[in-house]
């Protein structure tokens, strides 16, 4: 299916934040994640369903003042 | 006694904060972060790059379990932005501290102040340790209080100008108007600006641009670790008063006749 994943098209297969997080090979522990302008809880990462159409934001700590 | 810092709660060993941004790459950041002696490390919150997973990350090189990480919301101009880089970076999982800020003006970066007191006060009330940047206004200072903010961070000058300390005197106001601690963030330039913010008595200075755009990142980090020090030393220590005419500091007495 198709997601908008950080402001491109994206096609996965994965239905949960979980899986997509897997199917991306990011392992760091340091992201949070938004579905449809949603912040999801850390504890509620795993199991976040996503479907056809839903806007995600992966985002990470990066040099800043 | 101790001199000790304490924020919401988290005590900081160190009086001098370095921000992580602009530096040549990661291991210059790591190099100067570690030369400056400071626990405390600023970083923002931007997008994962998806599609190059080999990239190296910050945090590979900022130890999160020997630095204290304060996320920042840099380049949000609005309220509903700022809270949502806040919780983002909360949900990253490293801790519950934030860096506000709500910028007002692209030109000189200064802060939204309705904007500021605003996220302030909704993000203290989710939990939040708001530590909001704001310009060198004392009433301000004093709503940020109001508001539920943990300290309060008036810029010594523009970010990234190294004007210095351009109204100590409004900063010697806030810190007698405030009962939190005080960390000036933004506009140092060089040891000395550090120094003078700490003489005046604030609790830390932030700095970026001044240890990251010097020809020689590592050595300005040392320096501004030494000013750091000097500067805290000096107001605890308690400088003499000002005046106009000499005091000879040789005896009179014994002198030849």
């Amino acid at each position: 299916m198709k997601i908008r994943l950080n402001g491109e098209e994206y096609e996965t297969k994965a239905d949960t934040v979980g899986k997509l997080l897997d199917e991306l090979k990011i392992f760091h522990k340091r992201v949070a994640v938004e579905v449809n302008l949603n912040v999801i809880k850390r504890n509620e990462l795993k199991n976040f369903p996503i479907k056809e159409g839903d806007v995600v934001e992966i985002v990470n700590f990066v040099g800043g003042g | 006694m101790e001199d000790k810092l304490i924020i919401g709660g988290i005590e900081f060993k160190s009086r001098l904060w370095v921000g992580t941004g602009k530096y040549k790459d990661f291991e210059e950041t790591a190099k100067a972060v570690q030369a400056s002696g400071t626990d405390v490390v600023t970083v923002a919150v931007r997008r994962i790059n998806i599609f190059d997973r080999k990239s190296p990350n910050l945090l590979d090189y900022i130890d999160p379990n020997k630095y204290k990480i304060l996320p920042n919301t840099a380049g949000c101009y609005t309220v509903e932005e700022a809270l949502r880089y806040a919780r983002l970076a909360r949900e990253a999982g490293i801790s519950d501290m934030i860096k506000l800020e709500v910028i007002g003006d692209e030109k000189t970066l200064f802060p939204d102040i309705c904007g500021l007191l605003k996220a302030t006060e909704i993000l203290a009330k989710e939990g939040f340790i708001v530590l909001p940047y704001t310009n060198d206004d004392p009433v301000t200072a004093k709503r940020l209080v109001d508001a539920g903010a943990a300290a309060v961070m008036p810029l010594g000058a523009p970010i990234g100008s190294g004007l210095g300390i351009r109204n100590p005197y409004n900063i010697k106001i806030i810190l007698e108007s405030v009962p939190l601690p005080v960390v000036v963030d933004a506009g140092v330039g060089t040891a000395s600006d550090v120094t003078v913010a700490m003489e005046l008595g604030c609790d830390a200075v932030l700095v970026n641009t001044g240890i990251a755009g010097a020809k020689d990142p590592i050595s300005m980090a040392k320096a501004m670790k030494h000013a750091v020090i000097a500067g805290r030393l000096a107001y605890k220590a308690g400088r003499i008063p000002k005046k106009l005419y000499a005091t000879a500091s040789s005896p009179i007495e014994g002198m030849l006749t």
